[in-house]
């Protein structure tokens, strides 16, 4: 190999750079996102109807499945009311039924979108409820 | 390495039941669906097979009238007033005669008529050209009839504006979010049980689907009811006994472009002198 000195070298540099994240970041815990999941308004619910439309599981990883479920019914089919799993019935509606009780955006939704790196576009058009403090 | 026929159509077997078996296993675990979750139409929601409207435009007395109209839906919408007519995006609007109705007017009309301002807005036709033309199918015929928009899908192209006879469709050239030139936002007052639009998508009237689920009548009907009972009368063009049907029957009513087969769902009676009263609507 030609110039094997300068190659090898190179190569060491390159992969020290590329590996730099990886153990830059050994050892150290990463913040997980901290949903805040008591608005007023899901203060004001007595006990018993603090739950979300489907158990909080599902919630966290097919949320965005569910609402895309919702937004075919409602603009396609024209079907807007859901029955969950415990037979309860909502109005399909981000803007006004889940955002009525998670009325904090910004330590709902973006805590979490932006530690994933996801941009979903629903505030384009939605309209997001006003942020207020506890 | 060397491999014999047999070696490698056994071989060639047990990858393609791995992979088979793979992908069955493989949806099984993805579909964590719900399965007693159902989607229902609600209690209250009207049902039609075409929605139709009625535009009875001898009750319409002044230019208020229209405005109030107008200015209901739009603030319902959260339709932005962008100022410029070239920007305009109009979900309901006026229009002279010979502009609503081409090749209609003649020299020897009435002035009234004439000078009149028509109500305008979707027709919702039967057979709309703007679906046809919708490469992403953004836009298409709910089974009531309503020609709907799905923003979501929306890609701003533009083509259902230029298939559209009737100029119904309006483009966001700039974001109904932004403010205009004197700070002031687009849209006056945000209706907060509505969405927006985003820039680069087409809207248009939506016959108030929002409200048809909920038992209500679309907003610009409602409004209009309030000064003049039966100045727009909204119902189901499928059904004999419905209210606008019985004043098709009975009234002379007129269509915008019927020439080009789109079938419009939106009806002007254009007289109404006493000559043709529907008893009902009095």
């Amino acid at each position: 190999m030609y110039d094997s000195g300068k190659i090898i070298i190179g190569l060491i540099i390159f992969l020290a750079l590329v590996t730099f994240p990886f153990y830059n970041n050994i050892g150290k815990v990463n913040a997980k996102p901290e949903l805040k999941i008591d608005t007023p308004e899901i203060q004001k619910l007595p006990e018993l109807e603090r739950k979300c439309v489907e158990p909080k599981d599902f919630m966290r990883g097919g949320h965005m499945q569910l609402l895309n479920d919702w937004r075919d019914s409602v603009v396609r089919n024209g079907n807007r009311v859901y029955k969950n799993s415990a037979n309860k019935d909502f109005n399909m509606s981000l803007q006004n039924e889940c955002m009525r009780c998670h009325s904090n955006k910004k330590d709902f939704c973006d805590k979490c979108h932006n530690y994933m790196a996801v941009v979903p576009y629903c505030w384009d058009c939605h309209i997001a409820p006003k942020e207020k403090k506890l | 390495m060397s491999m014999n026929r047999r070696e490698f159509i056994k071989l060639a077997g047990i990858s393609t039941l791995v992979g088979v078996g793979g992908v069955s296993v493989f949806n099984k675990l993805q579909n964590n669906a719900l399965e007693a979750s159902e989607f229902t139409a609600g209690p209250e929601a009207l049902n039609a097979k075409q929605w139709a409207m009625v535009i009875d435009m001898s009750k319409f007395k002044t230019p208020e009238d229209y405005k109030r109209c107008m200015d209901a839906c739009h603030s319902t919408h959260n339709v932005p007033d962008f100022n410029n007519p070239k920007d305009e995006i109009k979900w309901i609007w006026p229009e002279t005669f010979e502009h609503a109705f081409p090749g209609q007017e003649h020299k020897y009309m009435n002035e009234e008529t004439k000078e009149k301002s028509f109500l305008l807005l979707c027709n919702h036709c039967a057979n709309p050209a703007c679906v046809r033309v919708c490469p992403t199918k953004a836009t298409f015929k709910r089974k009531d009839g309503v020609v709907m928009q799905d923003m979501h899908r929306c890609i701003g192209c533009r083509f259902c504006m230029a298939a559209c006879p009737f100029g119904a469709r309006s483009f966001n050239y700039r974001s109904p979010r932004g403010k205009d030139a004197n700070g002031q936002p687009l849209i006056k007052e945000e209706n907060t049980a509505y969405p927006t639009r985003m820039i680069g998508v087409v809207e248009k009237c939506t016959f108030c689907t929002e409200r048809l689920a909920v038992g209500k009548l679309p907003k610009c009907v409602e409004v209009a009811d309030e000064f003049s009972k039966g100045a727009l009368v909204f119902g189901d063009l499928a059904d004999a006994n419905s209210e606008v049907r019985k004043i098709i029957n009975t009234k002379y009513t007129i269509r915008r472009k019927p020439e080009l087969g789109t079938e419009p769902s939106v009806f002007y009676v254009i007289g109404g002198n006493d000559y043709a009263i529907v008893p009902e609507l009095l």
